[in-house]
């Protein structure tokens, strides 16, 4: 056995605890997680079984945790996890996989399948079975700070643009600030109106903020690719920034896994509760509303829909606060038929979107999208996630439709009173 | 060994023999799971995850619109066939004695007609899930042995019980003998296959609510 391949055994061991035993051993093969997912819809190629991508980790759990697993191994049998299981895996589990979350809301026997498809990374990319874009995206966080090699001087850059349009100041190391924005790199190089949207809203609202020099990277290719130490890492750093500056709340901004990276997975990653709060951006908005500190002056009459970012609405608990920010200022809203925690990904999540290896499928299950969004022909698009944006705009782009695409931070800022 | 020796051993001793393997079986497979625990989660909750997960165990029996839309037959004849076997294992009057027998605990029986009707109906439903199973290309593809197996020992018992009961094939002392081994067969097998959902379907479920309830999603 190599190495790597003994490595990622490990570390596939290491992802065993009591709920991976409870979801396989509940397992019947009854296919429903098929039907809910956009990567067997869209092809119609049973291989992208979500349960069955996660076939490593259940051959680790039951010949390592189970008792008849045990016997089997002892009289050498039982299925074995080798190289040709993990490079055959590999695209199951990164290219045709988003950790979108929808199976796991289908799943009758309340199996969290997307969980496991997490975990099952984690060994895939402990034993050198993942995606070369990812893994440049992921070496270009560690060493440069942010996935598309985004430095300092070039958010200072677009700052100084934003500063300009306006007119207002972008405060960096305040200490003592309210609140620590962090940023996607996409949003700093392809939507910088975002931070001056935020800006515009914080202004008017009366709130303290500040960004970081030393922690602005909300995204995290750790936890996209399967790395728990290098995720860890990356959380660390924000941590590090936002005790130092003593702010009360971090906000995660319009991205999907970063919300996920620094909410949920990050106190975990770090082995500490944080000493500080994390909200989205989204949720910071809508508790604003709530204190009546924003306040809307124009209506938008065209008809408008929300895409649903899955990490920040089903697998982030984030699906009210778009509605009630959305209802400020939209006279004619419409929702698609699968929405909230039953959305359908845009297809380019969980790392997709980093993997050029899977550019054809991505754009292919956009089908369904499309075939959500034919449904009710909306005007506009709203949406709180610059890879998903990013996404439809291409996808949309790929079946000849014309529909732009909103965030909803930036809408909002637009609609606000002057 | 004549018909009512068979009858005996498979009432007397392999009773025992399935029963105890049963539970032990149980009692492992239940263990091994939970032993391997939990890290507690350390990130600060949006929602209960004990509500959540309470919940989820029974709301997730009832498939929300979409699914149901789009796996129709899996779910109706999953229902057909999980009440159908409800019915026939604990409403039937024999059946019942039994469990009187063993635990000394009693519940009104349904009418023998009844049962004998949706004993008829859950063969049929758990033929068609075999045809689906066999017919529809995912499924076919997610198809192990084991699935084989499991389906295999679980209608083994209705159509001998159905047989037993209508005294068709053979004689009598036989036709029970051969239903209470097939029910053993089924005990046996119960721990170590897919069957072991029937109990692990509550942790499974319980843990999907939790995960999701905590950040303030009911799954």
């Amino acid at each position: 056995m190599s190495a790597s391949l003994e490595k990622g055994i490990n570390v596939l061991k290491e992802q065993v605890d009591s709920t991976v035993a409870a979801f396989f051993s509940s397992c019947v093969h009854c296919g429903m997680c098929t039907d809910a997912c956009l990567f067997y819809t869209e092809t119609g190629d049973p291989s992208k079984t979500p349960i069955l991508k996660a076939e490593p980790l259940r051959r680790i759990w039951k010949s390592e945790y189970t008792l008849s697993g045990r016997i089997a191994k002892l009289f050498g049998l039982g299925k074995k996890v080798d190289e040709k299981l993990l490079t055959d895996w590999e695209t199951l589990v990164y290219d045709s996989c988003t950790l979108c979350g929808r199976c796991s809301m289908v799943c009758p026997v309340g199996n969290d399948i997307t969980l496991l498809i997490r975990k099952t990374r984690e060994g895939m990319a402990a034993a050198g079975h993942a995606p070369e874009g990812l893994i440049a995206a992921t070496k270009r966080s560690v060493t440069i700070g942010s996935p598309m090699g985004v430095k300092l001087p070039a958010l200072q850059a677009q700052i100084r643009h934003v500063e300009k349009d306006t007119g207002l100041t972008i405060p960096v190391d305040v200490e003592g600030a309210d609140y620590m924005l962090l940023l996607s790199s996409m949003e700093i190089m392809h939507f910088p109106e975002f931070i001056g949207a935020v800006a515009k809203i914080f202004n008017k609202a009366g709130v303290t903020w500040t960004l970081s020099s030393e922690a602005f990277e909300a995204t995290n290719s750790g936890i996209q690719i399967g790395v728990s130490d290098i995720a860890a890492e990356l959380v660390q750093r924000t941590v590090d920034a936002a005790e130092k500056l003593k702010v009360k709340t971090v906000i995660s901004p319009e991205c999907g896994h970063a919300y996920m990276a620094i909410r949920w997975d990050g106190p975990n990653l770090v082995g500490k509760s944080f000493n500080f709060k994390v909200r989205h951006i989204l949720e910071v908005l809508d508790e604003l509303r709530q204190q009546g500190r924003l306040k809307t002056s124009s209506m938008d009459t065209q008809k408008l829909t929300y895409h649903d970012p899955c990490q920040i609405s089903r697998r982030g608990g984030v699906i009210n606060e778009p509605r009630n920010l959305i209802g400020m200022f939209a006279e004619n809203f419409v929702e698609m038929s699968d929405r909230g925690k039953m959305n359908w990904c845009c297809g380019a999540g969980g790392g997709v979107s980093s993997n050029e290896r899977a550019d054809e499928i991505r754009l292919k299950v956009f089908q369904r999208k499309k075939d959500q969004l034919d449904e009710i022909k909306p005007d506009a698009i709203i949406s709180a996630c610059s890879n998903c944006r990013l996404h439809l705009e291409e996808g949309l782009e790929e079946y000849g439709m014309d529909i732009p695409l909103l965030s909803l931070t930036e809408i909002l800022a637009e609609h606000l009173e002057d | 060994m004549n018909e009512i020796d068979f009858l005996n051993w498979v009432r007397g001793p392999g009773f025992q023999i399935a029963v105890i393997i049963f539970v032990a079986g149980i009692i492992i497979r239940l263990v091994e799971i939970l032993m391997l625990g939990r890290k507690p989660n350390l990130a600060e909750a949006k929602g209960s995850a004990m509500r959540s997960g309470l919940r989820t165990i029974f709301s997730r029996s009832i498939p929300e619109k979409s699914t149901f839309k789009r796996s129709t037959f899996v779910i109706v004849t999953g229902f057909i066939f999980h009440i159908g076997l409800l019915i026939t294992i604990f409403f039937f009057t024999p059946h019942i004695l039994l469990f009187k027998d063993v635990s000394g605990l009693s519940w009104p029986a349904l009418p023998t007609p009844i049962v004998d009707a949706v004993t008829v109906v859950t063969i049929i439903a758990l033929f068609l899930v075999l045809a689906h199973r066999m017919s529809n290309t995912v499924l076919r593809f997610l198809t192990n042995y084991e699935d084989i197996l499991v389906w295999l020992v679980t209608i083994l018992p209705l159509i001998t019980g159905y047989f037993a009961f209508h005294r068709v094939g053979a004689t009598a002392p036989t036709l029970l003998a051969l239903h209470i081994l097939s029910v053993e067969l089924l005990l046996v097998l119960f721990p170590f296959t897919k069957l072991m959902h029937a109990f692990t379907i509550v942790l499974a479920r319980w843990y999907n609510g939790a995960i999701s309830g905590y950040r303030g999603v009911q799954s």
